[in-house]
């Protein structure tokens, strides 16, 4: 198992490689750059911060330094941000992207899996039907559509809620991000845990669990959820990923600052190394949250076995 | 006259015809077809009976709410649900596009496809190819998207090539599971036991067998590439003015909502409502084609 661990491990090294080689690439061809604003800066001045920040070098010298940078842990300063590093912008937003997404992961996971359970259980009847519209309306209405729409009933109407906002993290200001963030997510596990618990429950081990007279709830949830919830671990890995690192949307629509918002923003500004460690966080999560993935699957099915 | 004669054989049916009598049967996806009709067609006529060019703004009216009283304040309908319908014309025209770009990655998908499967046996290229679709599957896919638009500039033609040219990967790879399942069936083997050559196999037997797959992921991936363009509009990376586009007017809906909420409302309406009807008929293709399935 651990040297399973290590060999995964390793093996990121050149994925990520490759991942900061093209990325850092495709930003450096792409035309413009940091410091070409509309008014156009005093050409000394533009000259001396392009020095600072070593833009004048060429190329492939700029790519060793910042690797040379990277393998140390930094990510260099912000360029639009300018008293900032990249490493600061992080350690503020990392934690509320992250907050924000664990919460709206676990909300997705329970919410979707016991949904995904009583329409499995209730095949065909109306509580099952409930549940597959509701999937469907989830994977279907996109979240710029449901944010607004949120915003507009819950906190202009009704007053129930803050509009928007973070307010360090208090929870009438998350329900709303963090609904918006799980629906699509809860749809796709509600469908999977369905579809998996209906093959379950008709498998030869749940019906000797029945023959012996077990309870319903025994049954359900000691016998059949272990082998229906699979699939769903080997979904939750890159939704892990995806939702822990912010969501530029929803970030946008609720102005939280988080760190999803920094990826449109710095794209367009050209802030080469705010890009550069936006990709490189995603890369890791998703990295990371694969290889979890993995791991939780060997340990939950004993057919899987790692050496 | 002779008894075949009286009883002309029963035509075969084909797969085709088949999924065409099921895919009517299915309610909601008829009906969703109907939908699209509907909107296909209110929104490539409707704008020439309304009277008004979709970018005139009547300044006295800019806060009206939107009413079915025409006349004589033929502004209300200027205001919003008109508004709507006359700039979902251009969705429309770029939904075309968008459809383009489906069938763009369709076929770009195929060729290399095919280059998968040849390569298969050997398994060094296999494993490094697996390496590359790890590395672009790593990399976040908005940015993928957000440096081609970038590059391509705002051009919305060049936008879509740019979304084609990410979405062929999972077009790829359903298209290559598909090939090898079909490849180890019996009729292919009897074919080749026959001395049919792999073109004529090709033909033959494995496209015919990859349409109804591959036509039920393009139906599921309009719906995903009309998020993604009014994904990319919302935040001012896609169309431009004073092209519109569904995405382009929920976000400036939503920047309106404590003084004119259907501005948001509307546009929502009609892009979700098109959604769904999509999805159903995704759904209802998918039932139709793939008997196994159900």
């Amino acid at each position: 198992m651990l040297g399973y661990v290590i060999r995964r491990l390793l093996t990121a090294i050149p994925t990520l490689f490759l991942i900061v080689t093209i990325s850092f690439f495709l930003i450096r061809i792409a035309p413009g750059g940091p410091f070409n604003q509309e008014r156009g800066l005093n050409p000394m001045v533009k000259a001396n911060l392009e020095r600072l920040y070593r833009l004048d070098e060429p190329l492939w010298q700029q790519y060793l330094h910042y690797l040379g940078d990277l393998l140390q842990g930094n990510l260099g300063p912000s360029y639009n941000l300018p008293d900032f590093t990249v490493a600061d912008l992080f350690r503020v937003g990392l934690p509320v992207s992250m907050e924000l997404g664990s919460m709206a992961l676990i909300f997705a996971l329970v919410a979707g899996g016991a949904l995904g359970i009583v329409a499995a259980l209730y095949q065909n009847r109306a509580g099952d039907y409930a549940v597959v519209a509701l999937a469907t309306a989830g994977s279907t209405v996109p979240n710029f559509v449901v944010a607004p729409l949120y915003q507009l009933v819950f906190a202009l109407t009704l007053n129930l809620v803050p509009v928007a906002g973070w307010g360090s993290g208090s929870f009438a200001n998350m329900i709303g991000p963090v609904l918006t963030l799980a629906l699509p997510q809860l749809a796709v596990v509600a469908r999977l845990m369905r579809g998996s618990m209906i093959e379950a429950l008709r498998s030869h081990h749940v019906r000797t669990a029945r023959a012996l007279g077990l309870s319903d709830a025994t049954v359900v949830l000691k016998h059949a959820l272990r082998g229906a919830v699979l699939p769903i671990v080997s979904y939750a890995g890159p939704a892990a990923a995806n939702l822990l690192t912010g969501s530029i949307i929803v970030e946008s629509i609720f102005a939280i600052p988080g760190i999803g918002r920094y990826f449109i923003e710095a794209a367009l500004n050209r802030d080469y190394t705010l890009v550069m460690g936006t990709v490189v966080v995603i890369a890791v999560f998703i990295i990371v949250f694969n290889l979890l993935v993995d791991l939780l699957y060997a340990a939950l099915d004993p057919r899987v076995r790692y050496d | 006259m002779t008894e075949a004669a009286l009883h002309p054989p029963a035509r075969p049916r084909s797969l085709w015809s088949d999924a065409w009598s099921r895919l009517k049967a299915n309610r909601a996806a008829y009906w969703s077809g109907m939908f699209l009709l509907g909107m296909i067609i209110a929104c490539l006529i409707g704008p020439f009976f309304t009277g008004h060019a979709f970018n005139t703004i009547y300044q006295d009216y800019v806060r009206v709410p939107p009413s079915l009283s025409p006349y004589p304040k033929p502004d209300m309908i200027g205001s919003a649900l008109a508004d709507a319908m006359r700039r979902a014309r251009v969705t429309m025209e770029q939904w075309q596009e968008d459809k383009g770009a489906v069938i763009v990655a369709v076929t770009a998908a195929q060729p290399i496809d095919e280059r998968i499967t040849r390569y298969l046996d050997r398994s060094s290229t296999f494993e490094i190819m697996m390496r590359i679709v790890d590395v672009l599957y790593s990399l976040p896919f908005v940015f993928f998207v957000i440096m081609l638009v970038v590059f391509f500039g705002r051009h919305f033609l060049l936008m879509f090539l740019g979304i084609a040219a990410v979405l062929w990967l999972d077009m790829a790879r359903i298209v290559r599971g598909q090939t090898l399942s079909i490849k180890r069936q019996e009729y292919v083997q009897a074919a080749e036991a026959l001395g049919v050559d792999s073109t004529g196999i090709l033909l033959r037997h494995v496209i015919p067998n990859l349409l109804g797959p591959v036509v039920i992921y393009a139906t599921l991936l309009v719906p995903q590439v009309i998020i993604l363009e009014s994904f990319l509009s919302y935040f001012g990376l896609g169309v431009q003015e004073p092209m519109s586009s569904w995405g382009v007017l929920i976000a400036q809906g939503k920047n309106n909502i404590p003084a004119a909420n259907w501005l948001l409302i509307f546009p929502s309406l009609f892009l979700t409502s098109t959604l769904f009807a999509l999805n159903f008929i995704g759904d209802g293709l998918r039932d139709a084609l793939d008997p196994r399935d159900r």
